[in-house]
């Protein structure tokens, strides 16, 4: 089993849920996050008062797949989610040891 | 086609209301005029008291929920109650101090500078007008119309020491506040006999309509006091602490611009034709200044801002106040024009010159706005406008009053609230701890949390 977690621009989450629908991935964990990256920020200006806004907002999935879906599940992420400019985002895989489902205990690839 | 019956019905009607004439006495032509002088008088009662109550309303609506959404938007989220809460509690402490000793010690006639005793737990404030301040109305509004003036303007101050003061700290101010410096300048004022009333016989005549000096001048100089006396926040100026919602911010100050009607169109205190001018002049400056502001801003830093646009409508508010009844609306346009940037000016340009940390710019909006309303309302106050005024437009001698009115309040001002910090200092401690003011104000002083999605 691999989880994915992939930071991406807020914008294109609606277009990322859909194409990982179309491939039958279901299951995923959503947050609003901020971070940076290799994308500068920008300036924001209260009554006179300049910010330099580094962190900028970004939206995290989270999902474990088997490991045999891998490669098909990040290219589908990359490509629903590419406009060609920073700050597109990341994507990080991870091993997993173990899966349980608390509803009735399954285990592994069935619990996912 | 009238049918018989109903003839009939009619004939014996007739009869009937001229048998009861004929039992009464004629009412002589005395009885009928003074009859009619009291329908005239009740109407003009009736229709003054239901403007200046709901001019009542709409200005304790201006410190909540106005002023709370807009100072508690301009915030970091951990504070955000603490700034609600410093409102919410003004409205109950100064109305409770208003009713015992405050309504009495502003409007009682007393010496020119404070008022007396004789209205002490609001003994003698009933349904009689008591004409020297409003013929028209009971002398219970007059004395609930003020109220909401005395609950607002202390209120104002709260942006000064805004994210950095001790709850209790504040209530000890507070309450000392209101006896040291608000009730003084509101009698010299208004007050019957007060040193600078215009109308009841003060010795340096300064026009004030709504409250530019009592309201305006005495709160923004004291929250520069405060500012300066507090020290700045903890890593003020170079940690961000950008306001943590523009959006509460906004809904705010539109309240406040609504609210403000009843402030300065109330300050009419009847619903006549003045209520009309002081509305229209109202308008016109917060419009003018909206625009000016965000002109100003979009010239210096190249974007027009939100913050910018609602900051422009409370300067022109300010301004227009101490005028509101005495100007025209061209004046009032013009007076808006000029605020709006000298306050932008103030704000993001000087402040940042001398470094002070007025959080919530209480001093640059209300103390800059408010001075620059009460002598504009010198140089533009008009009797074209408000037949009382003995004057026209330009009349320097106006002018130099108006001068020394804005002298007395930033004296007192001044005095006054660094003797209060200092007794507040001692008794209790004014600034909260180190790690309070890092947790935030919500959850130090208060237990709370402004956005607890969990629940």
């Amino acid at each position: 089993m691999k989880k994915i977690e992939a930071i991406i621009q807020p914008f294109k989450l609606e277009e990322v849920k859909e194409a990982l629908k179309t491939i039958g991935v279901d299951g995923m964990t959503i947050s609003e996050v901020r971070g940076h990256g290799r994308q500068k920020g920008h300036k924001e200006v209260y009554r006179g008062q300049e910010y330099q806004v580094d962190l900028l907002p970004k939206v995290k999935l989270e999902m474990v797949i088997p490991a045999s879906r891998l490669d098909e599940v990040t290219a589908t992420i990359v490509k629903a989610a590419r406009t060609g400019k920073i700050g597109d985002g990341k994507i990080f895989v991870f091993d997993v040891v173990e899966a349980i489902r608390i509803r009735n205990d399954d285990r592994s690839d069935t619990a996912l | 086609m009238i049918r018989p019956s109903l003839l009939r019905s009619g004939a014996l009607l007739t009869t009937l209301a001229a048998a009861a004439l004929a039992q009464t006495p004629a009412p002589t032509v005395e009885s009928k005029i003074a009859a009619l002088e009291a329908a005239v008088k009740s109407a003009q009662t009736s229709g003054d008291n239901a403007w200046v109550l709901v001019s009542s309303a709409l200005v304790l609506m201006m410190t909540g929920p106005g002023l709370a959404l807009f100072y508690g938007g301009l915030v970091r989220k951990k504070n955000v109650l603490s700034v609600f809460m410093q409102c919410v509690i003004l409205m109950g402490l100064v109305s409770v101090l208003w009713a015992v000793f405050g309504y009495s010690l502003a409007f009682g006639e007393g010496s020119p500078f404070i008022g007396d005793l004789r209205y002490f737990l609001l003994h003698g404030v009933g349904a009689d007008p008591m004409p020297d301040y409003a013929a028209t109305i009971p002398h219970q509004t007059f004395a609930i119309f003020q109220m909401m003036f005395a609950i607002i303007t202390p209120a104002l101050i709260c942006g000064a020491f805004a994210e950095r003061m001790k709850f209790s700290a504040m209530l000890l101010f507070m309450t000392l506040w209101l006896c040291l410096v608000y009730l003084p300048m509101a009698h010299m004022v208004w007050g019957n006999g007060g040193l600078l009333n215009y109308f009841l016989k003060g010795s340096i005549p300064c026009l004030d309509f709504a409250g530019g000096t009592v309201v305006h001048i005495t709160s923004g100089v004291s929250a520069l006091v405060c500012a300066l006396y507090m020290g700045k926040r903890i890593g003020y100026p170079t940690e961000p602490m950008k306001p943590h919602s523009l959006t509460l911010a906004t809904v705010g100050a539109c309240l406040l611009w609504v609210g403000w009607f009843g402030f300065n169109a109330g300050s009419a205190l009847g619903a006549g034709s003045l209520a009309s001018a002081a509305f229209l002049t109202t308008h016109l400056a917060a419009a003018a200044a909206t625009l000016s502001w965000t002109a100003a801003e979009w010239l210096k830093h190249g974007k027009p801002t939100v913050l910018g646009a609602i900051s422009g409508c409370v300067a022109g508010l300010v301004c227009i106040t101490p005028a509101a009844g005495f100007v025209t609306p061209v004046s009032a346009l013009i007076m808006g024009l000029l605020v709006g940037v000298v306050c932008f000016v103030m704000v993001a340009i000087v402040k940042n010159m001398f470094g002070y940390d007025d959080a919530l710019d209480a001093f640059g909006v209300h103390g800059i706005g408010g001075t620059l309303g009460a002598i504009l309302t010198g140089v533009f106050a008009d009797k074209g406008v408000n037949s009382l005024l003995n004057l026209d437009k330009g009349n320097a001698a106006q002018v130099m009053n108006q001068a020394i009115g804005v002298a007395i309040a930033w004296g007192l001002a001044i005095v006054g609230t660094i003797i209060i910090l200092k007794i507040v200092d001692v008794v209790i401690g004014v600034r909260v701890s180190r790690d309070e003011e890092v947790d935030g104000l919500d959850l130090s002083q208060h237990g709370e949390d402004g956005y607890s999605y969990e629940s």
